[in-house]
């Protein structure tokens, strides 16, 4: 099963995962404007973007423990992952900036006054970097500081989670669950050395 | 003694010439759609030109914690709330205590058309026609005691049909509660109906409190108990969040919410590049309520 799902991501090329992933913006955007989104279709177009870029980021974090624990190896698409989850979220953060608050000033405010609002825009400071550097060119000239520096989506999704589980009103369960998956995938990625001394 | 609050007002105090044509059309308009009780209509509303929102609007875009935390899980699984029989509990420090059905509530008060802004704490806003009576009716019916200073409403416990009862989202059952003055006021309605027709169960089926100038979660649907007492009753969501949600929750663009502007809102059914509007104060019904908050700091009052 897992060898039959490698030799398939195997012939899969990471610009099909591009294409994939890219496809809903524009559709749920089009959707949108043609009512097909509901009747507040600025909010439901803000929550799709931001709650596609919350499971792409995810998704990115488990790459690494599905190698790890499963054999499954889709390490080649964890760029592609990455970058769509960015681009999710810069969308996310333009609806909600042009659409929704519709004003410089009150974007500002908003940024600075309400803290699920700053904790997301902190998110989206982390993973900037990430995106400018997601190319071939920089892996080389940084080097072994690349690896460090993309650590910061650790930090970012945990940011991420922490802007759902606040931004709704009262404690909801599917934000709950969206924080339990990040907690449990970040723990599996943790260093295996207790599990070692355990079974020696 | 229905229809107070039109009588609080003449055309000629609150109509600007230009208004007269528009409030035409807008009669006009709403007689094509063949809608009832258009002549029930509240001057000051019809004056002011307001636009009803669609009925699919109203109905399928709720927040009604008892069905699901999402906009259309109410539209979704309302479905299964029985509504008859419905007996309301009228308790407390009236003279005539005691279970009230629907019916016999109904045989007895005078239903009327208000057209009303309706705006929501997450910063939108909607237009309703609704069809009710005047709180103020029942509670005269109720025989309200001089000792009574607040008037406590209770929603339907019933998580079998309810299912977001289930859940722990808020502690059941949603409660609200006004000042006794607040709820005697003539713009304060137990809606029953929207467009002519029964209310539907995602709105808050049978009968539901409508206050125009507070956010819309004072508003409580399914009521099944009204308590007349001398404390100030909890309501659901300061106890969830005090910090956020106060007893009073008035309208107003002036005091911010920890989580949204109150300056301005999103009028439903502008579509995606809709522009946002101001808040009014009061929810633009300053001129009826604001006395009732004479002297008091509205910022620490939220």
């Amino acid at each position: 099963m897992i060898d039959t799902l490698n030799t398939y991501a195997r012939k899969l090329p990471a610009w099909a995962v591009y294409l994939i992933g890219f496809a809903p913006m524009p559709f749920l955007f089009w959707q949108g404007i043609t009512g097909a989104l509901g009747v507040d279709p600025v909010k439901a177009l803000e929550h799709e973007y931001g709650e596609l870029a919350l499971q792409l980021l995810v998704l990115g974090l488990a790459i690494t423990p599905a190698r790890r624990h499963l054999g499954l190896n889709l390490l080649k698409f964890r760029r592609a992952i990455g970058v769509l989850s960015f681009f999710y979220v810069l969308a996310h953060l333009l609806v909600w900036a042009v659409l929704d608050v519709q004003a410089l000033g009150a974007v500002w405010a908003d940024i600075l006054k309400r803290p699920y609002i700053t904790i997301g825009m902190a998110a989206f400071a982390l993973l900037l970097p990430l995106a400018i550097t997601s190319n071939n060119r920089s892996v080389r000239k940084l080097g072994p500081r690349w690896r460090q520096l993309h650590k910061l989506t650790y930090p970012a999704v945990i940011l991420g989670g922490v802007h759902y589980v606040w931004l709704v009103k009262g404690w909801q369960v599917e934000p709950l669950i969206y924080m339990a998956v990040i907690l449990t995938l970040l723990a599996l990625r943790a260093p295996k050395k207790r599990k070692v001394r355990v079974a020696a | 003694m229905a229809g107070r609050w039109k009588n609080t007002l003449t055309e000629n105090d609150v109509t600007p010439e230009a208004n007269y044509l528009s409030r035409r059309s807008l009669l006009a308009g709403m007689a094509g759609v063949g809608l009832a009780g258009v002549a029930g209509l509240p001057t000051a509303a019809r004056a002011q030109g307001l636009k009803a929102n669609t009925y699919e609007e109203i109905t399928t875009y709720n927040n009604f914690y008892e069905f699901g935390t999402g906009k259309d899980d109410p539209a979704k699984y309302a479905g299964s709330l029985t509504t008859s029989p419905w007996t309301v509990k009228i308790d407390g420090m009236v003279d005539n205590p005691g279970n009230y059905q629907f019916e016999d509530i109904m045989a007895k008060m005078t239903i009327e058309e208000r057209l009303y802004r309706f705006r929501c704490v997450e910063a939108w806003s909607m237009v309703v026609p609704w069809n009710g009576f005047e709180l103020a009716d029942l509670l005269n019916m109720a025989g309200v005691q001089s000792r009574a200073k607040y008037v406590a409403f209770e929603t339907l416990y019933r998580p079998d049909e309810m299912p977001g009862q289930k859940t722990r989202v808020l502690k059941w059952p949603y409660v609200e509660g006004l000042r006794l003055d607040e709820a005697m006021h003539p713009l304060t309605i137990m809606a029953t109906g929207i467009y002519g027709k029964d209310l539907p169960n995602q709105n808050g089926a049978p009968l539901r409190l409508v206050v125009p100038w507070k956010y819309g979660f004072k508003s409580i649907k399914s009521v099944v108990r009204i308590t007349l007492t001398d404390k100030e009753p909890p309501t659901s969501w300061n106890r969830a969040n005090a910090r956020e949600y106060g007893f009073y929750s008035n309208v107003n663009p002036e005091v911010d919410h920890p989580r949204w502007s109150q300056a301005t809102e999103r009028r439903i059914g502008g579509g995606l590049f809709t522009k946002r509007i101001d808040t009014l104060k009061f929810n633009g019904y300053e001129k009826e309520v604001a006395g009732l908050y004479q002297g008091m700091d509205l910022a620490k009052f939220f």
